[in-house]
């Protein structure tokens, strides 16, 4: 069912990983990926490993739920591999019939692009996991403020994507009962060629869409009322503070990527 | 004659097996006479709204099984999508659900899947419509041009149309003003006098099932916790006020009456009331 889906779901938690401040969770996160991309050789994807793990660890999420969320992954990463395979040259050849070559370097090379990616998505839901939308919403806004001087509108770009990700269960919520109403009055959305299928969506989306339009319209009516207009002068009852665990936080991140740097000069 | 729904022993786990499990239904049985009008009440979350999504296949039993005519309407994906038809479910505000271009085409979604040849189900639709008291101008018009109490009867009609032996309404009269919510209880009555149907009812307004209903299930913390007429169920008041449930304001007068001494057995409906007092008057007139 529609309520299965875990995409960028929060697990509420008390660890150390969810105490952390949202901008320190984000810098991590790109301070983590700038590693994994350094990384070059089996030993500095060991230590990413370890580290990743130990992320896991302290954070105490449920390791079933992170595969769970693997899932729709699975498509990008088979097509990543068979290219890696497929594309690679190599001198040590293992395989060749018709146009296909597989070599030695290839096999190495897919099993590598494979490992990156499951870690750099590994490492999207650690912040997923631990982070809910409004702190995640308010840190990328704090990070991006800056560019308010380039007058790029950062406020209204953080609320409307905290609007959008606090929306997203509302709506499946309203499709999954919108499908349940036109079921009882006979839709059949699973069997038919593809054209039904399709044409059997209507009933669904249309509905969803007036619904959707009219939260919109209340949410704005609402906001307006509560005199909303944008970020100027706004403040904040909770403030973003760096904390001890922040500052803590980040000398692992240097330190692992200064190690990263430091194997991947030596060639490893 | 047999009864038209038997529950039996129906339970439900809403994500089974994930640390969000949740016991929606706990061994409700219970059966269903022909022509019943039988009223729903339970405090939200109770497991009203799962049980009713049960009774025409819409959610598949954990355990336990639900018996239409005798027959378990899982047996397979024909007798299921029968189930849909013959019980007829009409969810809270309906009048979301619709999408067509006009008032008559939207009637006639639910007939349409039935495969019903295109008289009958222009027979149906028109009579739908004037079982919920559309005008034939009406349905020629777009569903989203009316007004909101017109648009729930249009989304009432179209499940009407399918004329199930069965209708289920889950609070159908929720955010309506009173002309409004008589007008529904009206269509709903005349409906069920048509066709003999079985109507069954979840509504939150006390007095409402009280004065319509004939039988009364009371729904609390997943559990069927009270079955019988709306007189022995609202003998329970103080029960019902501990399950945060509602009692009609007369009852709820006249326990007070009786808590202040006076000889009065609590009733639930305003004519009850009115011939309770007028006894005690003469009783007293006569003293």
């Amino acid at each position: 069912m529609l309520k299965d889906i875990t995409l960028g779901q929060y697990f509420p938690g008390n660890s150390a990983i969810h105490r952390l401040d949202p901008r320190t969770k984000l810098i991590m996160l790109i301070v983590y990926i700038v590693a994994l991309f350094v990384a070059v050789s089996w030993v500095s994807y060991a230590v990413m490993l370890v580290f990743l793990i130990g992320c896991i660890a302290i954070s105490k999420i449920p390791p079933k739920s992170i595969v769970r969320g693997m899932k729709p992954m699975v498509m990008i990463l088979a097509f990543t591999a068979i290219l890696n395979l497929l594309m690679t040259q190599g001198e040590t050849v293992l395989v060749r019939f018709w146009i296909i070559t597989i070599t030695l370097e290839g096999v190495i090379r897919a099993v590598q692009m494979m490992v990156r990616i499951l870690m750099l998505i590994t490492g999207t839901f650690l912040l997923t996991y631990t982070t809910s939308p409004i702190a995640l919403t308010d840190g990328l806004e704090s990070l991006l403020s800056p560019l308010k001087k380039l007058r790029l509108p950062v406020h209204e770009l953080a609320m409307m994507m905290c609007i959008a990700l606090r929306f997203i269960p509302t709506l499946i919520e309203e499709t999954d009962k919108i499908m349940s109403a036109q079921k009882a009055r006979g839709a059949d959305f699973e069997t038919g060629s593809l054209m039904q299928r399709v044409k059997a969506l209507v009933p669904i989306l249309i509905p969803l869409f007036i619904s959707a339009f009219r939260r919109a319209d209340e949410l704005a009516t609402a906001m307006e009322c509560r005199c909303y207009h944008g970020g100027e002068g706004r403040t904040k009852m909770k403030l973003l503070r760096y904390s001890r665990l922040d500052f803590e936080a980040f000398g692992v991140g240097v330190a692992l990527l200064a190690g990263v740097i430091t194997l991947a000069s030596f060639g490893l | 004659m047999a009864p038209i729904l038997q529950i039996q022993n129906l339970s439900h786990l809403y994500s089974a097996g994930t640390p969000f499990e949740h016991k929606a239904l706990d061994e409700v049985s219970f059966s269903v006479e022909r022509g019943e009008f039988i009223g729903i009440i339970g405090h939200t979350g109770s497991g009203k709204s799962t049980l009713m999504q049960h009774m025409n296949g819409l959610l598949k039993p954990t355990s336990g099984s639900v018996l239409l005519d005798g027959v378990d309407i899982w047996t397979d994906k024909k007798t299921t999508r029968q189930a849909r038809f013959r019980v007829g479910l009409v969810f809270q505000y309906p009048e979301y659900q619709l999408f067509e271009e006009t008032v008559y085409k939207d009637i006639a979604f639910g007939p349409k899947n039935m495969g019903l040849k295109a008289d009958e189900v222009d027979r149906r639709v028109r009579e739908a419509a004037s079982f919920v008291g559309l005008t034939e101008a009406q349905l020629n018009v777009s569903p989203f041009d009316l007004s909101g109490g017109q648009k729930r009867r249009v989304a009432i009609a179209g499940v009407i149309a399918m004329e199930p032996e069965v209708l289920i309404l889950d609070e159908p009269t929720a955010g309506l003003d009173p002309a409004g919510r008589e007008g529904i209880l009206e269509n709903i009555q005349s409906y069920r006098k048509a066709k003999n149907a079985t109507i069954m009812m979840v509504s939150h307004s006390m007095s409402d099932v009280a004065r319509l209903t004939e039988r009364l299930l009371v729904m609390n913390g997943s559990r069927l916790a009270m079955d019988g007429t709306p007189d022995e169920v609202f003998r329970h008041a103080q029960e019902l006020v501990e399950m945060g449930l509602d009692i009609p304001e007369v009852t709820r007068v006249f326990l007070r009456l009786k808590e202040m001494g006076l000889p009065v057995e609590p009733v639930y409906s305003v004519e009850q009331a009115v011939t309770v007092l007028k006894k005690l008057k003469e009783g007293s007139a006569h003293a």
